[in-house]
């Protein structure tokens, strides 16, 4: 067996000191059992959030050597063990404890969006016909484990703080998945264009760069609902058009 | 700090799984007042974690689909210890309430007709679980959850309950803290939900996350409801066995059901050579047949890899023990040898299972469409819980309602895949329907404030012994491998004997258990809680099952290996005692409606 050192931030309210942990590892650890290991071992206040350990809740968000991961999926096996590994909480929401933040912003930004409108039932019974190909684009963004690591990095959250102008692009993907989504008849493009902010992004592609669902954030999701919004408030034809045209 | 802030509801829902998130829409409307309560995060209940799919008799990939064969294959898959009147309910409604998610906005695979599409699950006799890919539960949760947030009911997210509040015989509502900064909340209510999942946690070795410590069984078991059934706990055949860090892990049944088969380091496909008669008619005895049923043709008979998950858990055991497991204390699982039958294997089987292929990929290093899976059985879902009336799903208790993995009756002695998550639905709406039509029927109940005293102190007993007293996950880590040594797959009644004896030891440490520093956040302080009812479940598991002298479903008692009829006639029930001791005795099961039992012969052959 050999050691590894772990420099994990502690502390409340974002005063944060960094501490060393030495502990013993195994084969196949990931950084959320080294936690936990040191957790067991003695510091068990140590503050920090998860539910599945299998990649699919998206609870434990955290900056490992300052990349935004989930502890759960990384293996230390893929870490450079000669150096500390450093283990942060993530950076665009209000800190609360070690590697815990508020990511309750998200939660009210999620609300602010439209919910999904169905077109009239196709069928007696209430349901409706929908071809595989026609629901693979959505199933894409409905991959999201909501894990916030792409609000993460994103700079107009991260950086210029704009959590009150810009959803952000988790809520992009979300927008995306009801926009395009074969039954929907509802328009949230003007909510997209005024409220949520999606002229902020400048399309610099690193929420993709860390979403672990690996979803096509911009390329799928943001491009094309600026495409969108061009099209509804800066091109009068299109825009005449599409008010006698069925939605989609 | 001992203070606390008091909320009043008509009705309030403990647990945001796939059960609580149904029942609390269901709940909201006509003006009743509606809390949700849970320990993580919104939309991160173990309900997001299911992945093969819901089993509900649709009939889009097999016509001949109905709810009455749904219902005779749950009671066979039970073994007939089920609620018969919930296994009808439940295969009655279960379509609709698919229909509603997608209603609702959630996107399921379609068949070529552009239907919901269904795949093949060990126990139903035709193909049955709508899915998506193999994360149907993330798809069922985020649609409640999404539609959910709009209904108008109020969401408490990382509050944890300890205990509930009574007046007089009745439940009054519920005591929490909040997990962020440990501030104390009491929330009163006429008529409390409790959908609060399963108690995995109380073994080493499970699929459960940290959050299945049984906090609503034990609950339900202090307010002094009748529990059922505690000794049925279903150990699913494949879950991962390496590396250590991930043992336990879920991998798919789905992963059976689009044909992946079980060999042993042999290369033998060793289920042909245990086929119980129960399922002899409905089991293939040769691959050629297997397959065929994989790839949808009517005439065939099910591959005997998906037998129900009691049988094929207990067939890799005996592979293991019998010197013909894998390297690491497993047996195989092989779905690359699909590419036998299938031209583009490697992508149909990143298509069908995606997350499988991540997660094996990610965590072990091994590439399912090129190599065989390690997998072994892990603790996955417990059958037993709050007895419940079918119809409404109020417990014993007035005011007290469950639904979804803490109650129990529906899946009797063995849960078939694929219906837990249309039992969440299904009773889940029931169960917010019945709660709010109880709590307009009813006055706001008195608050006993020598209850509330008690338990602030209980709550708040581990920081006062300090870093004197024990570390909180020693003993939850001592526990866990008591039970999966003494009451785990294959049981013994010396073993459990053991295991009741130690428990008491247990129950002593954990009075003894101290934490460090404040109430923010603090896992130790919160592991400390999770402590009571870890043990409650425990206690309640052995007690129920050292005394079923038979071995069936969930339960293998191998003092006693061949299942019994006699007492195929009873439910176990764990009652708290008057004088706080706990009680088991048994149940007679009444006589199953006579046209129901007609389906149930006529399904037998
Ligand atoms: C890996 C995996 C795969 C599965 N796959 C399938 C499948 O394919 N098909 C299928 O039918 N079933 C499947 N199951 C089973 C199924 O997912 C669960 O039985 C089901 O999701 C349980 O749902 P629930 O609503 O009862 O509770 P959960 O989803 O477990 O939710 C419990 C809720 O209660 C809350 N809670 C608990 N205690 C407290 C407390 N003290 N105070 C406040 N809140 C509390 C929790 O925070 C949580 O919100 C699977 C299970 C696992 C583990
Ligand atoms: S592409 Fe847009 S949303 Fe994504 S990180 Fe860059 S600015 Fe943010
Ligand atoms: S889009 Fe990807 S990175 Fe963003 S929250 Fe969802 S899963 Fe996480
Ligand atoms: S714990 Fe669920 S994603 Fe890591």
């Amino acid at each position: 067996m050999s050691k590894a050192t772990f420099r994990i931030s502690r502390g409340s309210g974002g005063d944060l000191t960094p501490a060393d942990y030495e502990i013993e590892i195994g084969e196949g650890m990931v950084v959320l059992d080294a936690v936990h290991q040191i957790q067991y071992e003695g510091a068990s206040d140590l503050a920090v959030r998860w539910n599945c350990k299998a990649g699919k809740c998206g609870s434990c968000s955290a900056e490992i050597n300052g990349m935004p991961r989930l502890m759960c999926m990384t293996r230390l096996e893929d870490l450079d063990l000669s150096q500390p590994v450093t283990v942060e909480p993530m950076r665009a929401f209000p800190h609360v404890r070690d590697l815990v933040t508020d990511v309750s912003f998200n939660y009210r930004a999620k609300k602010s969006i439209k919910p999904f409108k169905p077109r009239k039932p196709d069928n007696a019974d209430g349901t409706w016909n929908m071809k595989q190909e026609d629901v693979e684009r959505v199933q894409e963004f409905r991959k999201c484990i909501e894990c916030f690591l792409c609000q993460d990095v994103c700079h107009v959250l991260r950086d210029h703080h704009k959590h009150e102008e810009f959803i952000g692009p988790r809520h992009f993907v979300y927008s995306a998945a009801l926009e395009m989504h074969p039954l929907d008849t509802e328009d949230r493009v003007a909510d997209l264009k005024k409220a949520q902010g999606i002229g902020y992004c400048n399309i610099t592609k690193c929420c993709t760069v860390v979403c672990p669902e690996h979803i096509k954030i911009t390329d799928n999701a943001i491009i094309p609902l600026k495409e969108r919004v061009v099209d509804e408030f800066y091109d009068p034809l299109t825009k005449l058009f599409r008010m006698f045209k069925p939605k989609k | 700090m001992n203070g606390y802030t008091t909320h009043e509801f008509d009705v309030l829902v403990i647990g945001a799984g796939g059960a609580g998130l149904r029942a609390a829409i269901e709940a909201s409307g006509n003006g009743t007042k509606v809390a949700l309560i849970c320990k993580s995060l919104l939309g991160k209940a173990h309900t997001v974690m299911a992945e093969g799919g819901m089993a509900a008799a649709l009939g889009n990939a097999d016509d001949r689909d109905s709810w009455s064969t749904h219902f005779a294959d749950t009671m066979r898959g039970g073994m007939y210890l089920n609620n018969s009147r919930m296994a009808e309910l439940h295969a009655k409604e279960a379509a609709d309430r698919v229909n509603e998610l997608e209603a609702w906005g959630a996107v399921f695979d379609r068949t070529p007709e552009g239907r919901i599409n269904q795949r093949n699950f060990g126990g139903h006799k035709y193909r049955r679980l709508a899915h998506v890919g193999d994360r149907t539960g993330l798809e069922m949760i985020r649609t409640l959850q999404d539609h959910g947030i709009h209904q108008g009911f109020e969401v408490f997210m990382e509050y944890t309950v300890v205990d509930l509040l009574m007046d007089g015989g009745r439940v009054a509502g519920a005591f929490a803290y909040e997990r962020n900064h440990g501030t104390f909340h009491l929330f009163r209510a006429k008529a409390v939900i409790l959908a609060t999942g399963g108690l995995g946690r109380c073994y080493k070795i499970t699929s459960n996350s940290w959050e299945g410590t049984g906090d609503g069984h034990a609950l339900a078991y202090h307010a002094g409801a009748e529990m059922r059934d505690m000794e049925f706990l279903q150990f699913h055949p494949t879950g991962m066995v390496w590396p250590p860090s991930v043992r336990g892990i879920l991998v798919t049944e789905g992963v059976r059901g689009e044909g992946g088969i079980l060999q042993n380091s042999e290369g033998r496909r060793f289920m042909f050579d245990d086929i119980p008669d129960a399922y002899s008619h409905q089991t293939s005895d040769n691959e050629e047949e297997g397959w065929r049923y994989i790839t949808g043709d009517k005439q065939a008979r099910r591959p005997p890899e998906l037998l129900t998950r009691d049988h094929v858990a207990r067939c890799i055991i005996r592979e293991i023990k019998e010197g013909r497991g894998s390297p690491h204390g497993g047996v195989f699982l092989n779905i690359h040898w699909i590419k036998e039958h299938i031209k583009d294997a490697e992508g149909h089987i990143k298509k069908k299972l995606p997350s499988m292929y991540h997660q094996f990929k990610e965590l072990a290093g091994v590439d399912i469409t090129k190599e065989s899976m390690e997998v072994g059985p892990t603790t996955h879902y417990v059958m037993g819980g709050i007895k419940v009336d079918a119809d409404t799903q109020m417990s014993t208790v007035p005011g007290l309602f469950a639904a979804g993995e803490c109650a129990g009756g529906l899946h009797g002695a063995n849960r078939l895949g694929g219906n837990s998550l249309s039992d969440l639905v299904v009773f889940g709406k029931r169960a917010g329907q019945y709660a709010a039509e109880y709590a307009s029927a009813h006055d706001m109940p008195t608050i006993d404030e020598g209850q509330v005293q008690d338990i602030t102190q209980e709550t708040l007993a581990p920081f006062e012994r300090g870093d004197t007293g024990e570390n909180p996950f020693q003993i939850q880590q001592a526990l866990q491998e008591m039970m999966q040594a003494k009451a785990g797959i294959v049981r013994t009644h010396a073993e459990m004997a053991e295991g009741l004896e130690e428990l008491q030891r247990l129950k002593a440490r954990a009075a003894t258990c101290g934490v460090q520093s404040n109430r923010d956040f603090n896992p130790g302080w919160n592991t400390a809680l999770d402590l009571k009812p870890l043990l409650a479940c425990s206690e309640m598991i052995l007690m129920s099952a050292i005394d079923r002298k038979e071995s069936r479903g969930g339960h293998y008692h191998d003092d006693y290996p061949e299942k019994c009829p006699e007492h195929g006639k009873w439910n176990t029930i764990i009652q708290k005692g008057a004088d706080g001791t706990m009680t088991r005795r048994e149940s007679e099961i009444p006589a199953i409606r006579s046209d129901l039992q007609g389906i149930i012969e006529e399904n037998q052959r």
